[in-house]
């Protein structure tokens, strides 16, 4: 079975950063509300010290090993290999901007590196905090697939490499709160109207008690922008894998009922002011000289509750998804191709937002 | 409104975060703002385990922390205080060494000291045997907190017995100590 649904193998990081990236495509279940699911396993080797206290030359060795067990696996097959000290700062940004790689990654000073497949929904982090970071990402709400594909892709590393595993413990991991599993399941997922309402706090808390944690877009400790959210697993001993997916796949039902609850009811007691909050987004967007990526996920928010609302006229979600990620600074720099201070990127940005708007209004008028 | 953190500019940009289970709002100037950056505190991770550490209350005295703290693992050389520092184990052997310090750790992270998921499909040999010193290991728990302390070091030579692959422990009562 071909993995990469219609895709050509991206040849270099160029021809990857090329096309957007697959989970903003707005397709899949709940793909209004939930942007993208993801699946990580953290993994380490058994006969190396874990990454921050590992030599260079042993790192080195890590790499190679891995890389070289993805290379012969059919997850991984035709994907791409990317050395974090051969890139850019920009380049490795553009990689965390993408979701691909995370802050400690993006640092490039130790041998690191990530194998992406070629359809961008397995990829893997070596050398990261811990040795392996498996990451399955799919658009829309699917964690029974995405779960399915990080698994596969990890039996097959487990052939070629020999993971630190404890029958007691399970997975051995540099940090105790990713042992046992080293799972986090993850959805990312918009509430603007529970934020509206005012239950958003509610909601929050009682994610909390049942044992999940909720952090904004750019993972731990960043930010709540745009009202999406990213609810996950908090623990990864005592459970299986399927029942931490479980678990998280049911509250996340039960979230995706009261924001539609909630979103009925204000498009029924005050659906002039929610389609003039969303149209003058809109608005904004289309028209703005200079702009921070902040508010464009700000604004961003309220033009997907429109779309999501089936309000006539407005673009497709995949348009705002990708403009999530296209506004940031790195993808913007790349795409000006050069450095651009804080007020000029603000200008740029702007006249790229103004662009996919009109372009996407051509799309569908023709 | 000023910024919350120069104290001197207008506040002018205003966002959310979640910290300690609550969601709080943050007013920045601009400048901070960008300081700050959209990723925040990637950084702040390692101080949560140790926030975690420093309040478990374990009733130890400073001389039993101290001992305890130079526990070291015999492959990376890492001791339990630098763990403490970082949050970060050394290696795979770092979880036996230190496992009478991370239990009570694991359990206040995650509810629970056992795992339940997947095991790597190569591991079938060695499976019934470290079931054992599983098992074992509980039963050592038990007796230290029984203060049965000479059950405890029995059960500890057969743990080790084990893990060595010596075969068949002489019956217990029979060895000295
Ligand atoms: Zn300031
Ligand atoms: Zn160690």
């Amino acid at each position: 079975m071909n993995p990469s649904n219609g895709a050509s193998p991206p040849a270099s990081f160029d021809a990857l950063i090329a096309r957007p990236s697959p989970w903003l495509s707005g397709q899949g279940p709940h793909a209004d509300l939930v942007l993208s699911t993801r699946i990580r396993l953290a993994r380490n080797l058994h006969s190396v010290p874990f990454t921050h206290r590992a030599r260079d030359e042993q790192l080195q060795g890590v790499l190679l090993s891995v890389a070289g067990a993805a290379q012969r696996s059919r997850a991984f097959e035709n994907g791409l290999l990317l050395r974090m000290t051969e890139m850019s700062p920009i380049e490795r940004q553009i990689l965390v901007e993408r979701h691909l790689v995370s802050h400690e990654l993006g640092d490039g000073v130790k041998p690191r590196g990530i194998m992406i497949a070629a359809d961008e929904s397995l990829s893997l982090m070596i050398n990261e905090e811990d040795h392996l970071r498996l990451q399955a990402m799919t658009p829309g709400f699917q964690l029974a697939e995405a779960w399915s594909r990080a698994d596969a892709a990890d039996d097959e590393l487990d052939q070629s490499l020999d993971f630190a595993f404890s029958e007691e413990i399970g997975y051995l991991t540099s940090c105790p709160t990713n042992a046992g599993t080293g799972l986090r399941a993850s959805v990312l997922i918009h509430l603007p109207a529970l934020v509206l309402v005012e239950e958003i706090q509610k909601v929050l808390k009682s994610i909390m008690e049942v044992g999940l944690n909720v952090r904004g877009l750019y993972g731990e400790h960043s930010e709540v922008m745009g009202n999406l959210f990213q609810i996950s697993n908090q623990t990864t001993l005592g459970r299986s894998e399927r029942e931490s997916i479980e678990r998280l796949e049911r509250v996340t039902r039960e979230i995706i009922e009261t924001e539609e609850r909630a979103r009925e009811r204000m498009m029924r007691d005050a659906r002039v002011q929610i389609e003039d909050k969303v149209w003058r987004a809109y608005g904004t967007l289309r028209y703005c000289r200079s702009i921070h990526s902040r508010e464009v996920i700000n604004l961003c928010s309220a033009v997907r509750l429109g779309v999501a609302l089936s309000m006539p006229g407005l673009c497709h979600l995949r348009v705002i998804n990708e403009l999530l990620v296209l506004t940031q600074p790195a993808h913007l720099q790349r795409l000006f191709g050069g450095d651009l201070s804080p007020g000029e990127r603000n200008v740029y940005r702007a006249q790229i937002v103004r662009e996919r708007l009109a372009s996407a209004e051509r799309e569908t008028e023709a | 409104m000023v910024c919350q953190v120069c104290g001197k500019n207008p506040a002018t940009v205003h966002f959310t975060e979640i910290h300690d289970n609550k969601m709080s709002e943050i007013h920045v100037c601009e400048r901070c703002a960008e300081e700050k950056g959209l990723h925040a505190a990637s950084k702040k991770h390692k101080f949560d385990i140790a926030d975690l550490l420093a309040n478990m209350v374990d009733g130890m005295t400073t001389t039993d922390e101290e001992r305890v703290g130079h526990v070291q693992c015999p492959r990376c050389g890492m001791v339990y205080s630098g763990f403490k520092e970082t949050g970060r184990l050394g290696c795979a052997e770092c979880y036996t060494a230190f496992q009478f310090q991370l239990r009570p750790l694991l359990r206040r992270i995650h509810g629970d000291t056992r795992h339940r998921g997947k095991v790597p499909t190569r591991d079938g040999e060695g499976v019934t045997r470290s079931r054992q010193i599983h098992r074992l290991h509980d039963e050592l728990q038990r007796a230290v907190e029984r203060e049965e302390f000479e059950h405890a070091a029995g059960i500890r030579d057969e743990i080790k017995r084990l893990e060595s692959g010596t075969p068949s422990a002489p019956p217990a009562g029979e060895k000295p100590q």
